[in-house]
């Protein structure tokens, strides 16, 4: 082979490896806006950015217990919490119940409301008996794990 | 480009529920482009060697693409039916790595052809086409692994019984006679007849599953907080006995197996899942002290592991003999430079096992600097998407799994790539997917089917549940139920 094809090819197959990096980091970077790798998906999905309002809760943030710094974007539907396989949130935790609570939306505010559980929710320090409004920022402790609802 | 945005919600049927959100781009037709991008640079390599050995491009390499294109044809389509929210990265990044190391062995295949030719001797064995069968071999494990396990969470019932079957993978090898086992001096295979396969790779993954489960259900008592000592809690003197045992059984393959390698590899993943599940530094400071102290007795104790560590250190004091190897693979990257000698063009061959163990030095000569870079980000990249789908997922088991399954092949590789580079002592590890070599590749591609299992069950929406309205039992009616006849 000639050198000058030899020496461009050369050049050219490393570009073409590169390129691949860059098209695959550029897939990644789309990803990377969402912490829970779910929000920068969900574009589009009825967010209600511009009108003014108190600015409504769009993930869930574990914030103590095993699963810290877990987020769950949040869209209309229910976030049912406990130690059962098929919760939104699962938890391994002896002191959770197997449905435990259930953070669900209903006009513009989130809703937390036990689900008759054996050691009790509790929104910031007062225990849930009935739906309560859960607002932005606000601790909900459930067993071990605590959460808050984030802008 | 393509906007991720606009592709890949595919069409797909979903639920038919009628308010449900809108579809989720699945990002499997960013994977479908990523993966036709992956086989160009695949035939392109191909294409390059053969023009660079002035060979005509024959019938064989025909059939060599056209089963690589067909079998992550199929891996592509079986992904998109079984696991359709899973990651779009992974996948491609595995199908370059290995396509890149089919090329390579191929190379390597036309160098040992030439040689024997120049000296008279019988032709050799021709390793690409195995590489191919055990190619086709790991996808279909991968397509089985993501058939069967439709959810990593079921894993967790068969924590103990794989932890069990991993012990037993492991030991296996070492206790077996050494005409069974032993090749080069290491004791880690399987020899059954025709072919014979390395048990420790497939264990890897078993104990991964194991220690996933036991930490998740015993996470507590490991975080139990002993006594304070320069500023790190340290646990308590009697919590410390799984990682003694672990640490036992790890030096027990180093001395029975002789291999350095996969007693490193497995006692890297027990440290870093337990750090993973406690949040604690004193679990890694003491497991690497007591490592260290092992890996000291065992270098005043056993010859193999000495002569390792003196070719580390100097592999040109005994260039003809010991130090040969990574001698020459020196000489090889050296020779690579920034820009390489361009595919087919270098002496890669001059390395004895170029094409298992010192596959990074074949790719360095060739590739040169800014190959070799290339092809560690599409490392780092398919091992940053792991930890992120450990991060996104939602119950700790999948979160520890998806750590173990992701660690273990940045681990592999950097025990590898460090051997090799004359960063660390040489290890008898094989690069992930890249090198020659049945078992690893088989065993990796079962890893990643699992870690795409994971970061399906991460991505995927939130599971669709009618909010069934709940009466306290204290308040609700009576009722009139019929009797069943």
């Amino acid at each position: 082979m000639p050198e000058l094809v030899l020496q461009l090819t050369r050049a050219g197959f490393l570009a073409l490896l590169w390129i691949f990096v860059l098209f695959s980091l550029r897939v990644v970077r789309s990803d990377l806006y969402g912490a829970a790798g779910l929000r920068a998906l969900v574009s589009g999905g009825g967010r209600t950015r511009g009108r003014s309002r108190v600015r409504a809760a769009r993930q869930l943030l574990v914030t103590q217990g095993p699963l810290t710094g877990t987020r769950i974007s949040l869209d209309s539907r229910p976030i049912l919490i406990g130690r059962a396989d098929d919760s939104t949130l699962v938890l391994d935790d002896d002191y959770a119940s197997t449905r435990h609570a259930r953070i669900a939306q209903q006009g513009d505010d989130w809703y937390v409301e036990d689900l008759g559980s054996t050691n009790g929710t509790y929104l910031d320090r007062a225990k849930v008996t009935a739906p309560t409004r859960v607002p932005l920022g606000v601790p909900v402790r459930i067993g071990k794990t605590v959460i808050e609802l984030r802008s | 480009m393509i906007s991720p945005d606009v592709v890949g919600s595919g069409g797909r049927a979903a639920d038919p529920a009628p308010e449900r959100a809108p579809a989720l781009p699945t990002g499997r037709n960013i994977e479908l482009v990523l993966l036709a991008f992956a086989a160009a640079i695949v035939t392109a390599a191909l294409v390059l060697v053969e023009a660079n050995q002035e060979n005509e491009l024959t019938r064989a390499l025909l059939y060599v693409g056209a089963a690589y294109l067909g079998l992550f044809t199929v891996a592509h389509f079986a992904v998109r039916k079984l696991a359709p929210y899973a990651d779009p990265v992974m996948l491609p990044c595995v199908a370059l790595l290995n396509g890149l190391g089919l090329v390579m062995i191929h190379r390597l295949d036309l160098a040992a052809a030439d040689r024997a030719v120049a000296l008279g001797r019988a032709a050799p064995t021709v390793l690409i086409q195995r590489q191919v069968a055990w190619t086709a071999i790991g996808l279909v494990l991968f397509v089985g692994v993501l058939y069967l396990v439709r959810n990593h969470r079921t894993l967790a019932r068969y924590g103990y019984t794989a932890g069990f079957a991993g012990l037993v993978l492991l030991a296996l090898p070492g206790l077996l006679p050494s005409s069974i086992s032993e090749v080069n001096g290491a004791r880690i295979w399987l020899r059954l007849g025709i072919f014979s396969i390395q048990p420790g790779e497939f264990a890897k993954i078993l104990l991964i599953v194991f220690f996933s489960v036991f930490l998740m259900q015993k996470r507590e008592l490991f975080s139990e907080a002993g006594r304070t000592f320069l500023r790190m809690e340290f646990p308590r003197a009697r919590d410390l006995a799984p990682l003694l045992i672990a640490w036992g059984l790890s030096v027990g393959v180093l001395v029975l197996e002789r291999d350095l390698g996969t007693s490193l590899l497995f006692f890297g993943i027990v440290l870093v899942l337990l750090y993973t599940a406690t949040n604690k530094v004193s679990w890694m400071v003491i497991g690497l002290s007591i490592f260290l102290a092992g890996g000291f007795v065992a270098y005043q104790l056993f010859g193999h592991v000495r002569t390792r560590v003196e070719i580390w250190l100097d592999p040109f004091a005994d260039f003809n003999g010991a130090g040969y190897q990574l001698g020459q693979a020196l000489f090889g990257l050296g020779t690579g430079g920034v820009g390489g000698t361009g595919l087919g063009a270098g002496r890669p061959d001059l390395v004895p096992y170029a094409e298992s163990d010192f596959m990074f030095s074949s790719l360095g000569e060739e590739l040169g600097l800014v190959g070799l870079a290339a092809i560690l980000v599409v490392y780092l990249v398919l091992i940053t998407r792991g930890l992120r789908t450990a991060l996104a997922v939602r119950d700790s088991f999948g979160k520890l799994l998806a750590t173990g399954l992701a660690f273990t092949l940045a681990l592999q590789m950097f025990v590898v790539i460090g051997g090799v580079t004359r960063l660390i002592p040489l290890t008898g590890l094989t690069l992930p997917f890249l090198s020659y070599g049945g078992s690893s590749l088989v065993a990796n591609y079962a890893l990643v089917a699992l870690l795409l299992r994971v970061s399906n069950a991460a991505r995927a929406p939130l599971p669709h549940r009618p909010a069934a309205p709940q009466v306290p039992i204290a308040e609700a009616g009576t009722e009139l139920v019929e009797r069943p006849s």
